[in-house]
């Protein structure tokens, strides 16, 4: 048994997400490999060879990796199957959207966002936005799963494997990168932070948003929003919270002026700890805060921050 | 350009889905059901280019039970052209659906695929990339805005770290994502003329797809419950909690 698990990186730095997913390619059993597929990512290779438990690392460098775009990604993971029989990868964005198209082309059924392994074949997984969690075993030969890297914790980083380099297929494919316009913060990244304060429909405009983002830097946190406040464009699209957008799980999560549409509780409610302020005393998330304050949200959150 | 735009009918995204006491799966007996909301999202896409003269005819196709000719019909009020019905009453894994879309696009020969990124019951989130695969196209998948470039599309993709652009040669899969539009309500009018439009009946034997599921479905449970917690009277109790009993700040 041996099990392929994809980075998550930038090609400067190795992300935390890699680290959970490892866990969860540990607890199928057998040997773990890590491949980073990228341009420029050797240093990316040396941190993953850190990480517990990895066997070795792949190294897989082309002009067409270095953004992972889906048909490179297809092309480089699929040949180093035939060694494989699982491949496991972060259900972010970056994954989520090529991993389908290796199932295909091995001709397996992929297995999403899978939050617990029961055993090699047989996975926990969310369905109708965390509203029922399916137990499923897969019959395939070989598993392609996305993992929901909130529900594992991070393997350790003592660890001391060997970095091989990997083919990437060289193409041509026919989709190419133009350019990328990614939010800048020097917040902490919403899907790692450890407290996240999100704003929701109540805060009314894109200025008002500056009172949550305020409060979040009082605290050191992400921000968060609902699918309320991205459409109605007051944060961008990064921001989402819930079934749709991204699934945090942090140790403090700060609804504000929220009302906790399914679709958003799927996305948090596995936080530790939730604070919901709300005026509307019979809103949603009060259903599954630990502590709700029913209040005006411009009167409580600058309240909260000056307290801090 | 001939675009293709498959639709699934899903549990309606208002109504929350109950978990059977057997564990077989989720209630849908007697439940409102509707058209997955991100395919409202790719067929509106769809009629917009038809009315900008980007897409020459437009296709919905539906697989499903003999009710999924209501989603289709749905789709034709909206303004598509003209519908084709896969009927089958089992619940079909995405690879089986990638496997008899790729029929139904050799059949049709469109330029253009439009699908919805997740369908919101099964959340699998996988049938669109699984279709480029199979049919060795190019994707933009999360679709925030979509264009024609050149012989080519520019897909501005809804990304983790923010937007970004890729192009693609045509022919094409795109997948929606929220912000790709905002899909209109069909017009009485359009209602009726709608009834009228061709709906081809098909099977997935017709494609000589093996639609077996891959995945046992072993149990459904309810997911852990969260407890609601206690209502604090003012912020400076909410910071005492917080700091004394939660020790989280």
């Amino acid at each position: 048994m041996a099990v392929l698990v994809i980075a998550e990186h930038d090609n400067s730095e190795l992300k935390d997400a890699t680290h959970k997913t490892v866990t969860a390619a540990l607890a199928m059993g057998g040997d773990v490999d890590v491949l980073v597929a990228g341009k420029g990512a050797k240093g990316i290779a040396d941190s993953a060879a850190k990480i517990d438990g990895v066997r070795k690392v792949l190294l897989a460098e082309s002009d067409a990796l270095a953004h992972q775009l889906a048909e490179a990604m297809e092309a480089a993971i699929v040949p180093l199957m035939a060694g494989y029989d699982a491949v496991l990868a972060p259900d972010t964005t970056t994954h989520k959207n090529y991993m389908p198209r290796v199932a295909a082309s091995l001709d397996v059924m992929q297995i999403s966002s899978v939050t617990g392994v029961e055993s090699a074949d047989t996975f926990v997984r969310p369905i109708y936005a965390g509203n029922a969690m399916a137990t499923v075993q897969s019959t395939d030969p070989k598993k392609v799963v996305t993992v929901r890297t909130t529900a594992f914790g991070a393997a350790g980083n003592g660890g001391s494997a060997s970095v091989e380099s990997a083919d990437a297929a060289g193409g041509p494919f026919k989709a190419e990168y133009v350019s990328q316009e990614l939010t800048k913060s020097d917040r902490p990244e919403l899907t790692a932070a450890k407290i996240v304060v999100s704003g929701g429909r109540g805060v009314g405009s894109a200025e008002n948003f500056a009172i949550i983002e305020k409060l979040a830097d009082k605290l050191g946190a992400a921000v968060g929003a609902s699918r309320a406040a991205v459409d109605a464009g007051y944060v961008p699209n990064d921001y989402q919270v819930g079934q749709t957008g991204k699934a945090v799980a942090p140790e403090l999560y700060i609804a504000i002026g929220i009302s906790g549409a399914i679709q958003h509780l799927a996305g948090m409610k596995d936080s530790k700890v939730i604070v919901a302020i709300n005026k509307d005393e019979e809103a949603p998330i009060f259903q599954v805060a630990d502590y709700g304050l029913v209040a005006d949200l411009f009167k409580a959150v600058p309240e909260l921050e000056a307290a801090l | 350009m001939k675009v293709l735009v498959p639709v699934k009918r899903v549990l309606d995204y208002n109504v929350k889905a109950r978990v059977k006491s057997d564990q077989s799966g989720v209630d849908l007996a007697n439940v409102k059901m509707s058209m997955n909301p991100f395919d409202e999202i790719s067929i509106e896409q769809a009629v917009r280019m038809q009315e900008a003269g980007t897409a020459t005819e437009t296709i919905v196709v539906s697989i499903g039970p003999a009710k999924a000719q209501e989603t289709i019909r749905t789709g034709l009020a909206m303004g598509i052209d003209r519908g084709i019905h896969v009927t089958t009453d089992e619940d079909l894994e995405p690879l089986a659906v990638a496997k008899i879309l790729k029929g139904i696009v050799d059949a049709e020969g469109p330029e253009l695929v439009i699908l919805g990124k997740q369908a919101i019951d099964n959340d699998f989130g996988a049938t669109g990339s699984m279709l480029a695969a199979l049919l060795g196209w190019p994707q933009g998948t999360f679709a925030n805005s979509i264009s024609k470039d050149g012989s080519g599309l520019k897909v501005v993709r809804e990304v983790d770290g923010g937007l970004q652009t890729v192009k693609t040669e045509l022919p094409a899969v795109v997948t929606t994502d929220l912000r790709l539009n905002e899909p209109r309500y069909a017009s009485l009018p359009n209602i009726m003329k709608a009834k009228k439009k061709p709906i081809d009946a098909k099977t997935p034997a017709d494609y000589g797809v093996d639609t077996a599921p891959r995945l046992k479905t072993l149990k459904v449970t309810e997911p852990p419950a969260r407890k609601g917690g206690v209502i604090v009277e003012s912020v400076e109790e909410l910071i005492s909690k917080l700091k004394d009993e939660a020790g989280v700040i």
